[in-house]
């Protein structure tokens, strides 16, 4: 396979994950509900992902358990957040710190199993195309999905009339509220879609690029989609392009390993960490700019009546 | 029908009772997990909260392991009453455990031995420097860069645990260690003086005490500590005042990381007594928990540290003795916060009965 091809197919694999959690991140966000229970999200629908797959030896049932496992845990952070008024900040690491102990606590009876052997993932003619096929049809069916709700989510950002609303409340509820929408219900709606869909995030890593299940799993990559949302400045095609440069990122740290490169591999673990703060903060360096994009209501509870 | 409404004032009763109902409801959840788990369910929470409190050696234990808790959560109060969200706590005390770690290490290669009274306060010392250093980081990147504080003080946690790696399993290699990845023992003159004979708690927990009233000071009796809590509050009033709010992000980052590093300086120059790479155990994290059950107060904290402590101790003599995972505990702690939340929200509302709903206008 050549060399191009090779580092193009496994960014793309490898920051499928990433793009999934950004982009649940993102409509919650866009509905002005910061979510940064995320890695727990993902590390619980990880398990449950895992464990389903385990049990039934259907991936497709994995990951649909996953979706729900992750909307379940958004639906308590949502109830907490938008009807209780709680700290947005403090619920969501609660809810990070619960689902870090609560995979674990779940996960001890699967650390070492292994799932029903994988089968090579490749699109009929496509993939044996010279260097496209390798670099884009040789992928798992979640690389595309990922793609196509990019899309859809874009689409609906910018062309329903449900998005518009969805935005709409994000930058200010009150003229939504005035209105007559259900803003607290749309909101709850949003978080539990982002949910789900940080819910895929987990089980893809648990399904398909691991394929295993261990103790923290993600490995801070529900924190990396957290920053990943700002870096996108809250737009779906940015946040997925983002996605694959951290793939990128990822996979540069293993090819230099290949490679034989001296630098110690502790240091190269750290690159896409440190890669997120050098990213966050050229992006966010201009103050105005972050203003003029995040939505306007980003944090703030929003009361009806008061 | 019931609806929330806000109270006049935050309700005094509720703040304090609100930890004890978030207790009593996690405890609750404990006993249905048992009953899932075929443990015997009164067993199981004796186990947990009782037996680490019932003998001597035991409570030394617990005190051991809260004082780091303690002291990490001491900082973090300072930091959320300024309205900064450093939960990066692990990493920066990661690094008071290598900052520590250095200063002895170099003591005890170069074979300098100094009396205990110098040789002590310069391994907490250094630790104190590492931790400041780390949350110095974030302080430059919300400065200068406007870098969001929360995920960037979270990402520092997987740099240091790198960082520590590098250093455990390279240069700081103890060379008579049988290449096993861990430090040499640190010089007995530079560990932390016993406070109990036959244990291993040191005179770390007095100093997590001194450190308590101290912060009460800082926080309820300063001009800064003033200056910190009105610009968590009311940032355009501490504007108007005239306060500076870059003088206030760098006192809560500097104040909690230099405290979060001493912790892991205490860490490591008392029961540990040497670098390893497994100094990050999450106590940085249980320490958020730490800080919010003892309600962002210095001497509610340190009731909350030893609570904390129990737990984790009692999950620990869970799993040997009834054979339930370890992270037992940690699902206890999150869900303890994640209740303590929720009940939180009746301290600024209160539940009203009302006969019709109101039209929205």
């Amino acid at each position: 396979m050549n060399e191009t091809a090779l580092l193009i197919n496994t960014a793309l694999a490898s920051g499928t994950t990433l793009a999934l959690a950004a982009l649940g991140l993102l409509i919650n966000e866009r509905a002005g509900v910061l979510n940064l229970g995320a890695e727990g999200m993902m590390l619980v629908a990880a398990v449950a992902g895992f464990a389903t797959a385990l049990l039934t030896g259907s991936d497709t049932l994995g990951f649909v358990a996953a979706a729900a496992a992750g909307a379940a845990l958004a639906a308590v952070f949502g109830l907490l957040v938008i009807f209780l008024n709680t700290n947005q900040y403090a619920t969501g690491l609660a809810l990070s710190l619960f689902g870090y102990g609560f995979s674990a606590f779940v996960g001890v009876s699967m650390v070492g199993k292994s799932l029903s052997p994988r089968q090579q993932y490749a699109m009929p003619v496509l993939s044996d195309l010279p260097f496209v096929g390798p670099a884009f049809f040789s992928h798992h069916a979640m690389v595309y999905v990922a793609m196509a709700l990019t899309a859809a989510v874009a689409w609906f950002f910018y062309r329903t009339r449900a998005g518009l609303l969805l935005r709409a409340i994000g930058e200010n509820p009150e003229p939504a509220h005035a209105l007559g929408y259900p803003v607290r219900l749309i909101r709850l709606a949003a978080v539990c879609a982002g949910g789900a869909l940080c819910g895929l995030a987990g089980a893809y890593v648990s399904l398909v690029t691991a394929p295993l299940w261990v103790e923290g799993l993600t490995a801070g990559r529900g924190w990396i989609a957290l920053a990943l949302t700002v870096f996108a400045t809250w737009r779906p095609a940015r946040a997925l392009l983002g996605a694959y440069l951290f793939g990128g990122v990822t996979v540069l740290q293993l090819s230099l390993q290949a490679e034989g490169v001296q630098i110690s591999s502790h240091l190269l673990t750290m690159l896409p960490y440190v890669a997120t703060i050098v990213v966050l903060a050229v992006i966010s360096r201009n103050a105005a700019f972050i203003r003029l994009n995040m939505p306007a209501s980003l944090g703030r509870p929003f009361r009806p009546g008061s | 029908m019931l609806r929330l409404e806000p109270r006049a004032a935050p309700s005094q009763a509720m703040t304090v009772a609100s930890p004890l109902i978030a207790l009593a409801l996690t405890a609750l959840v404990a006993v249905v997990i048992f009953a899932g788990l075929g443990t015997d369910p009164l067993a199981g929470l004796q186990v947990i909260f009782i037996e680490p409190l019932s003998t001597r050696r035991q409570i030394s234990e617990v005190l051991l392991k809260a004082t780091p808790l303690i002291v990490i959560a001491l900082g973090l109060a300072v930091c959320y009453r300024a309205n900064v969200w450093n939960i990066g706590a692990e990493g920066q005390f990661l690094l008071g455990c290598l900052g520590g770690g250095a200063v002895a290490l170099w003591l005890t290669t170069q074979g300098i031995v100094l009396p205990k009274a110098v040789g002590v306060p310069l391994v907490l010392l250094g630790g104190m420097l590492g931790g400041m250093l780390w949350a110095a980081l974030v302080a430059l990147l919300r400065d200068r860069f406007n870098a969001n504080e929360i995920l960037v003080s979270l990402m520092l946690v997987y740099v240091a645990q790198q960082v520590a790696n590098a250093l455990v399993f390279g240069p700081w290699k103890d060379p008579q260690g049988f290449n096993m990845p861990q430090s040499a023992l640190f010089h007995s003159s530079l560990l932390l003086p016993p406070l109990l004979e036959r244990t291993r708690l040191h005179v770390g927990f007095l100093l997590a005490l001194v450190l308590a009233v101290v912060a009460t000071l800082f926080l309820f009796r300063s001009f800064r500590g003033f200056q910190l809590q009105v610009g968590g509050l009311a940032p355009a009033a501490a504007r108007y005042a005239g306060f500076s709010a870059r003088a206030s992000l760098w006192t809560a980052l500097l104040v909690s990381g230099g405290l979060a590093g001493l912790a892991g300086a205490m860490e490591v120059a008392g029961p540990i007594r040497q670098v390893t790479p497994y100094l990050s155990t999450g106590l940085g994290f249980t320490a958020i928990i730490v800080c919010f059950v003892g309600r962002l107060h210095p001497l509610g904290i340190v009731g909350a540290g030893v609570l904390l402590s129990l737990m984790l101790i009692g999950g620990e003599l869970a799993q040997s003795r009834l054979g339930l995972p370890n992270a037992m505990a940690s699902v206890l702690q999150g869900l303890l916060l994640l209740i303590l939340l929720a009940c939180d929200t009746f301290i600024h509302q209160r539940l009203r009965l009302t006969r019709s709903r109101a039209r929205p206008a």
